[in-house]
């Protein structure tokens, strides 16, 4: 086969291999052109995150609008300080919004939902470094089992 | 007997030894000093050889792949009404282990073992010797196209078996046993993430090429110069570079997926 | 050291396998003379064809060419040396994927920018030399084994080197192919002035046209000299057993081992 040929076919076949590495990442990983553009960060303190892992999502009405960056824990108060990457095309939330630990059903992955606060003249939007007060700990499962047998018994 | 035993374990790992270092050598003298002048279209013609020459098996094999896995994954996960689930079971499955792990065995089966087989016969007929006496380094002209063909054409090889694989299971999945097709890709753009689970399961592949091509290189040129000893050559080419790969893949995932 | 020796040995020792093949040998190349090297086989002459080539290295010892030392030295030196030899394999040692016109250009190809018709013309000159212009189109699986030792040497001639080193070229070859070559080495020689060194054991057909010998046996040289002077040494029984080829003399027909009495009582306890 001629060198001319042979070219051709090796062209055909990188470029077709370029295709696929673009059907992995967008189609099959889910990759956007716009990417999740800039973020700033925000901090908040749990005194239990449950199964919470690095690069969780963090929703407000089930759309997500940042990610877990970071977990770590606060030695002193032994709390765990989760940071938080928020989009900022996603907008901001006032410094009344609360936060909470939620399981995307029964034994899904655990994810922080945001309920936004009221918005008055007095209250300020949160922003980059801010860190939210208002925080559920995330619910687990083995308590809440304990807390129900513990309440049937009291019944009694 | 207990000094013979000693002796023999001293011997074997003398051996293990001396072909490590050959192996390196022969590494070093292929991949660093002066390239040869014609190494681009020597390269292009060996990822004709290595890559084109490959693709009927993988594409073939990583359609049914895809296939198969889906039908299994389907009469498990319906028991648990996650049928949904299909697509991040099979995408997940394939970017990060099947895809990656079974083209290269794949590969080592269709061009480690002819490679090997090239080589030795270049070897027996003298031909990389009468290259030598005409002056020309064997290594440059015959090792390092070929080794860099290696190197390239696996991971390109196993990004269009991941895909294949994908769509053979979105068939099955969707087409045949009814899947919702939203939920299918949508589950699975969810649970896939692009670094981690593609560019690793690519990266993975690029070491599995490394391995698989300089084992497949050091057998021909070591190979013993004779009919038989090309086929036990070819032969260990394929065994010696499939286990290699697979206990790579259990160290990768561990340092990849693992803790 | 006289200005004609193109090619010198001093005291080369050499031992593969912890079999010893040289021990301690000396040779001297003429400039543009052929040399025979004769021995049975199985003694190394190949290997020390290779020895020349610096594809091996020396236990001790060294090699000189051109009063420039082959081995010890730097890669570079060493391949520059090599443009200057050329070597016939035993086997003819043609790239099997190239035709026999691009086998000839191959050292061309890989050592010089040539434009394509000077190339084309050069490669047509060598194929004419051994008589095969009208093959150039095939592939070496169609020769037969006369023809591909032939392309071999027009390969091996093709960068116009000093020295051409022939390995076993008359082995398995009919008696028209091995006159056909016999006169190619001859004609090379006295035209092109190329000094030649012929390893072989076809010792009527080699000494027909080699201007001096070297007769190898048992690690060590038994005799060398001009053509005329091996035929005059008629007390060497060694010597008169290889140019005589009979199966009986100083080379025993059993190989080294215990008696045959040794080995029947052994069998039978």
């Amino acid at each position: 086969m001629s060198q001319k040929k042979i070219e051709l076919w090796v062209g055909l076949f990188v470029i077709s291999a370029g295709l696929s590495l673009a059907i992995l990442a967008f189609s099959v990983a889910g990759l956007s052109f716009k990417g999740e553009g800039s973020s700033y960060t925000l901090n908040a303190s749990f005194s239990n995150i449950g199964g919470l892992k690095v690069r969780a999502p963090i929703k407000v009405g089930g759309v997500v609008v940042g990610r877990v960056e970071e977990i770590t824990l606060d030695v002193q108060s032994y709390m765990a300080v989760v940071r938080l990457s928020m989009f900022e095309n996603k907008g901001s939330y006032p410094e009344t919004s609360s936060l909470s630990i939620l399981t995307s059903g029964l034994l899904g992955e655990q994810y922080i939902g945001i309920t936004p606060g009221f918005i008055d003249d007095d209250i300020e939007m949160l922003a980059d470094g801010d860190t939210i007060e208002d925080t559920k700990s995330a619910l687990v499962l083995e308590d809440l089992i304990g807390q129900f047998i513990y309440s049937l018994n009291k019944d009694d | 007997m207990i000094t013979s035993f000693i002796s023999h374990v001293g011997q074997t790992s003398l051996t293990f030894v001396h072909l490590i270092g050959r192996a390196c050598l022969m590494l070093w003298l292929t991949l660093f000093g002066k390239p040869h002048r014609k190494l681009f279209p020597l390269f292009i013609q060996q990822l004709f050889q290595l890559g084109i020459l490959s693709l009927p098996i993988i594409l073939t094999s990583g359609l049914f792949i895809g296939m198969v896995l889906s039908f299994q994954g389907y009469y498990v996960l319906v028991d648990y009404a996650a049928e949904q689930s299909l697509g991040s079971l099979s995408a997940l499955s394939l970017l990060r282990e099947l895809g990656p792990v079974v083209a290269a065995l794949l590969f080592a089966g269709r061009a480690g073992s002819s490679l090997t087989a090239e080589i030795g016969l270049m070897q027996s007929t003298e031909q990389i010797a009468s290259m030598e006496m005409m002056a020309v380094s064997p290594y440059k002209r015959v090792l390092a196209p070929r080794l860099i063909a290696g190197i390239v054409a696996l991971p390109l090889l196993t990004l269009l078996f991941n895909v294949m694989a994908i769509w053979g299971g979105y068939l099955i999945g969707v087409s045949w046993l009814g899947v919702d097709s939203g939920a299918y890709w949508s589950v699975m753009q969810g649970s896939v993430d692009y670094v981690p689970d593609v560019l690793n399961g690519v990266l993975k592949s690029v070491i599995f090429a490394i391995i698989i091509t300089w084992v497949a290189l050091y057998n021909g040129y070591y190979a013993v110069p004779t009919a038989r000893g090309i086929s036990l050559s070819t032969t260990k080419t394929v065994v010696i570079s499939s286990l290699l790969a697979l206990a790579m893949d259990f160290v990768l995932t561990a340092l990849m997926f693992g803790a | 050291m006289a200005q004609s020796n193109h090619l010198v040995i001093k005291k080369l020792s050499f031992s593969r396998n912890e079999r010893l093949l040289f021990d301690d040998l000396d040779f001297e190349f003429e400039r543009g003379k052929i040399t025979a090297i004769l021995g049975p086989s199985g003694i190394g002459k190949t290997t020390l064809l290779k020895l020349i080539g610096g594809q091996l290295p020396v236990d001790s010892g060294e090699i000189l060419f051109n009063n420039q030392a082959i081995h010890n030295c730097s890669e570079k030196v060493r391949y520059q040396a090599r443009q200057k030899m050329g070597m016939l394999f035993q086997s003819g040692a043609l790239f099997n994927d190239l035709s026999v016109f691009e086998n000839v250009a191959f050292p061309l190809r890989e050592h010089f920018k040539l434009e394509e018709s000077l190339l084309q013309t050069l490669v047509l000159m060598k194929l004419e030399a051994v008589g095969l212009r009208g093959a150039k189109d095939l592939k070496p699986a169609e020769l037969s084994g006369g023809m591909a030792r032939r392309v071999a040497l027009a390969r091996a001639i093709a960068l116009d080197p000093e020295l051409v080193m022939y390995d076993e070229p008359f082995t398995g070859q009919d008696p028209i192919s091995m006159n056909v070559l016999l006169k190619l080495v001859k004609q090379l020689n006295s035209t092109l002035g190329i000094t030649s060194i012929i390893v072989s054991h076809d010792v009527n057909e080699v000494l027909s046209i080699a201007d001096n010998v070297y007769v190898l046996a048992e690690q060590s040289i038994i005799a060398s000299g001009s053509v005329d002077d091996i035929f005059k040494q008629t007390d060497n029984a060694l010597l008169q057993q290889f140019l005589l080829g009979k199966s009986e003399g100083p080379v025993p027909f059993h190989f080294k081992g215990a008696s045959f009495a040794d080995d029947l009582e052994q069998v039978n306890r």
